[in-house]
C-alpha cells in the first residue's frame, strides 16, 4: 500500500510554496519565452492545444499586468525595481516597472490577447509556427517597455524584430514577402544605428544604465559633450524610424496593410515603442537639465511629429482599402505621441498617454475589422493569399489538413454587429464626442493651448495640425463606410465568427470603458506624467535599492 | 592604431551603405553584412583600443584597471555578431524566396525599366 501522505501526495503542503509575488515584474518576459519554446516540440497539428495555451499565456500576462498595474498605483511613488539575479544597477541589469511601463504592459498584453484570439479563429494555421512567433514578439515588447538597460533595450527590440519578420512573413504570398524583404532590410540598418549610437554613448559614459547614463552624462565636458549627443542623436534616429517618423516611415504603409489582419493588429504597438522609448530619455533628459539634451531633442521630436500627423493625414485622404486606413491611422497616432513628447509638457503628454490607449485599442480593432469588412463584397483575386512558399510536404500537408478548418460559430446579425463595431472604431481613432478618442484629443489640445498668456507657433501648429488629422481620417472612414456598407442592391452579408467578434468586441468595449471610467484612468495618467516630468525619484529608486 | 582602425571601419561602412542603396538583393545582403562588420568592429572600439591587454582578471589580488581591456564591449560584441548573423541568415531566405516568388532578384520584387 502506497502512504500517499509519506510521500508528500495529499498531505498538507507547509513552506513548500515560494512566494513568487516579487518576481511578478519577471513575467511579461520569462512566460512568453518559456511557452513559446515549449510550443516549438509540439508539433504543428496539435493547433487547438496550442491556440488554448497561447490564450491562455496571454490572458495570464493581462492579468499579470493588471497586478503590476496595481501595485505601482498603489505605492506613493510607483515604482518597482527587479534586479536580474540581484546583482545591484548599475553593474546589473534592471527591470523598471514604474507607472508608464506598467500602463505600456496593460495595452500591450490586451492588444495581444486580443490579436491571439482572433487569429486562432483561422489566420493562425496558414502557415507554421505562428503561436511560437507571436509569443515572441509579446516578450520583446514586454523587455523593451520594462527594461533599463539600454543594451538590454536592443536585444529586447531585436527579439520583438525578429518575432516581427517572422510574423510579416505568415501567411506567406508575393506581397508579404516582397514587403518583407524592404521591411527587414530597413530593420537591419535601423538596428546597426542602435549598436552604434549605444556604443558611441557607453565610449563617452563607461555605462549602459539609463538612469546611470543620464548621471554621468551631467558631468560631461568638452568634447565629450559633443560625442554623447552625436550618439543619443544616433539613437534617437533608430527610435524614430521604429515610431515611424517621418521622413523615416516608408516603410510603413509597404509592410502593415500586406500582413495577416492579426498581425497587423498586433504591429500597432510595435511604433508605440520607438515612442516609449524616446518618452523615457527624454524623461530622464529632464532630471539632468544642465545637459541642455530636453532642448536638444524635443524640437526634432515636436516638429517630426507634426510632419507625420501631417504626411499621415495625407496618406488616409489617399487610401481607400481598410487596412491602408489604419495604416495610415497608425501613423496618425505615432505622430501625435512623438510630437507630444517633443513638447515636453506634462499636461500634453499625460493627454497623449490617454490618447495612446484608446488609438492603439481602436486602431488594432480597426485592423481585425478590415478583414471582416472585405468579406462583404465578392472575394476578388488577391495578391496577398495564402501561396505555398517552398511547397514541400509537411507545408502542403498542414495546407490541405486544413483545408475547412474554422473556430467558432457564425453569429448572426453580422453586418449590423460589424457596422456598429466600425462606428466606434471610427469615432475614437477620427477623435470625435463622445468616446475617449474626443477626450484624448481635447487633452492634448488643451494643454498645448495653455502654455501661457503668448502662445508659441509651435502649439498652435500641433493644435491644428491634431485636428486636422482628426477630420482626415473621419473623411477617409466615412468614405469606406458607406463604400462597404451601404451600397445598394447587394445583400452584403457578412459571416461573423463569434472567436472573431470577441476580441473586436473586448478592444472597442475598452475604449468605452475608457470614456467612461475616464477619471481614475486620468488621475493615473496625470500621475505617470508628473513622476516622469520630475525622474530623480526614479533615478534614485534605479540606483540605490538594495544598496 | 586609432587612425588605421578608423579608416579601415569607414571604408568598409561606406561600401555596405552603398551596397545596401543598390537594387539587387544579393548587393543589399553584402551591404548588410559589410555594415555589420563595420559596427562590430566599431562597437569593440568603443571599449578603448588595447594590445595585449587580457579582459579577464589574472588575480583578484591588487588588480589593475589600465593593464586589462573593457571586458563589456567585448561581451556586446558577442551578442551583436550572434543576433546580426542570424538576422542576415534570416534575410538570405527571404530574399530566395523572393527571388522564387517574384522571378526577379529586384529590390521591388519587378523590374524598373
Amino acid at each position: 500500500m502506497v502512504d500517499f501522505a509519506q510521500r508528500g501526495i495529499g498531505g498538507p503542503i507547509t513552506g513548500q510554496l515560494v512566494d513568487l509575488t516579487p518576481h511578478l515584474p519577471v513575467l511579461p518576459i520569462v512566460l512568453p519565452l518559456a511557452v513559446a519554446a515549449f510550443m516549438l516540440l509540439l508539433e504543428e497539428r496539435r493547433r487547438i492545444f496550442k491556440a488554448g495555451l497561447g490564450a491562455a499565456t496571454t490572458a495570464a500576462l493581462v492579468l499579470v499586468s493588471f497586478v503590476l498595474l496595481n501595485e505601482v498605483a498603489g505605492e506613493a511613488d510607483g515604482i518597482i525595481v527587479y534586479r536580474l539575479a540581484d546583482w545591484a544597477a548599475p553593474f546589473g541589469i534592471v527591470l523598471v516597472v514604474d507607472r508608464l511601463a506598467a500602463l505600456m504592459l496593460m495595452v500591450t498584453s490586451v492588444l495581444s490577447l486580443a490579436a491571439f484570439v482572433f487569429a486562432v479563429s483561422g489566420w493562425a494555421i496558414v502557415s507554421p509556427r505562428f503561436h511560437s512567433l507571436f509569443l515572441l514578439l509579446v516578450m520583446g515588447v514586454n523587455g523593451a517597455f520594462l527594461t533599463g538597460d539600454l543594451f538590454n533595450l536592443y536585444v529586447f527590440f531585436e527579439v520583438l524584430l525578429a518575432g516581427s519578420y517572422g510574423l510579416l512573413l505568415h501567411g506567406s504570398g508575393r506581397a508579404r514577402v516582397k514587403a518583407g524583404l524592404q521591411y527587414i532590410a530597413v530593420n537591419l540598418g535601423t538596428s546597426m544605428l542602435f549598436l552604434i549610437g549605444a556604443g558611441l554613448i557607453y565610449a563617452v559614459t563607461g555605462t549602459l544604465n539609463m538612469v546611470d547614463v543620464m548621471r554621468v552624462a551631467a558631468g560631461l565636458t568638452g568634447q565629450d559633450v559633443t560625442l554623447f549627443r552625436a550618439g543619443l542623436a544616433v539613437l534617437s534616429v533608430a527610435f524614430l524610424t521604429k515610431a515611424g517618423v517621418w521622413p523615416l516611415s516608408f516603410w510603413l504603409p509597404v509592410s502593415y496593410p500586406v500582413a495577416t489582419p492579426p498581425v497587423s493588429a498586433m504591429f500597432v504597438i510595435l511604433t508605440k515603442v520607438g515612442a516609449y522609448v524616446l518618452l523615457r530619455f527624454v524623461a530622464l533628459a529632464a532630471g539632468v537639465p544642465e545637459t541642455g539634451l530636453v532642448e536638444f531633442l524635443s524640437p526634432w521630436l515636436l516638429y517630426g511629429g507634426i510632419a507625420t500627423v501631417l504626411f499621415g493625414s495625407l496618406g488616409l485622404l489617399s487610401s481607400t482599402q481598410l487596412p491602408r486606413i489604419a495604416s495610415y491611422a497608425t501613423l496618425v497616432t505615432a505622430g501625435t505621441l512623438v510630437a507630444a513628447v517633443g513638447t515636453a509638457d506634462q499636461r500634453v503628454i499625460s493627454g497623449a498617454l490617454y490618447y495612446l490607449i484608446g488609438s492603439t485599442f481602436a486602431t488594432g480593432a480597426a485592423f481585425l475589422l478590415a478583414e471582416l469588412v472585405a468579406r462583404l463584397r465578392p472575394a476578388e483575386p488577391s495578391d496577398a493569399g495564402v501561396e505555398p512558399v517552398f511547397g514541400d510536404d509537411y507545408e502542403t500537408s498542414l495546407q490541405s489538413d486544413f483545408e475547412g478548418y474554422e473556430v467558432g460559430i457564425a453569429i448572426p446579425a453580422g453586418t449590423s454587429m460589424l457596422g456598429g463595431a466600425f462606428v466606434v472604431a471610427a469615432l475614437v481613432l477620427a477623435g470625435l464626442p463622445p468616446l475617449s478618442g474626443f477626450l484624448a484629443k481635447f487633452a492634448i489640445v488643451s494643454g498645448a493651448l495653455s502654455g501661457g498668456p503668448v502662445l508659441s507657433t509651435e502649439a498652435w501648429v500641433l493644435a491644428g495640425v491634431v485636428i486636422f488629422s482628426g477630420l482626415a481620417t473621419l473623411i477617409a472612414l466615412m468614405r469606406k463606410g458607406i463604400e462597404a456598407f451601404w451600397r445598394p442592391g447587394e445583400e452584403n452579408v457578412a459571416e461573423v465568427r463569434s472567436l472573431e467578434a470577441l476580441p473586436i468586441g473586448i478592444l472597442l468595449s475598452l475604449c468605452v470603458a475608457l470614456t467612461v471610467f475616464a477619471a481614475p484612468v486620468v488621475t493615473y495618467l496625470d500621475a505617470t506624467s508628473a513622476y516622469l516630468a520630475d525622474p530623480v525619484e526614479y533615478a534614485r529608486d534605479v540606483l540605490e535599492v538594495g544598496r | 592604431m586609432e587612425l588605421v582602425t578608423a579608416v579601415g571601419i569607414g571604408v568598409i561602412a561606406a561600401a555596405g551603405v552603398w551596397l545596401v542603396l543598390r537594387p539587387r538583393t544579393f548587393q543589399v545582403i553584402l551591404g548588410l553584412s559589410l555594415l555589420t562588420y563595420a559596427v562590430n568592429a566599431f562597437l569593440l572600439a568603443m571599449g578603448g583600443l588595447t594590445v595585449g591587454a587580457p579582459p579577464v582578471l589574472g588575480s583578484v589580488e591588487a588588480p589593475d584597471p589600465a593593464a586589462h581591456a573593457d571586458p563589456l564591449p567585448q561581451s556586446l560584441v558577442l551578442t551583436s555578431i550572434v543576433i546580426s548573423f542570424s538576422m542576415t541568415a534570416l534575410y538570405l531566405v527571404v530574399l530566395l524566396t523572393a527571388r522564387g516568388l517574384t522571378g526577379t532578384d529586384h529590390v521591388d520584387g519587378e523590374e524598373r525599366v
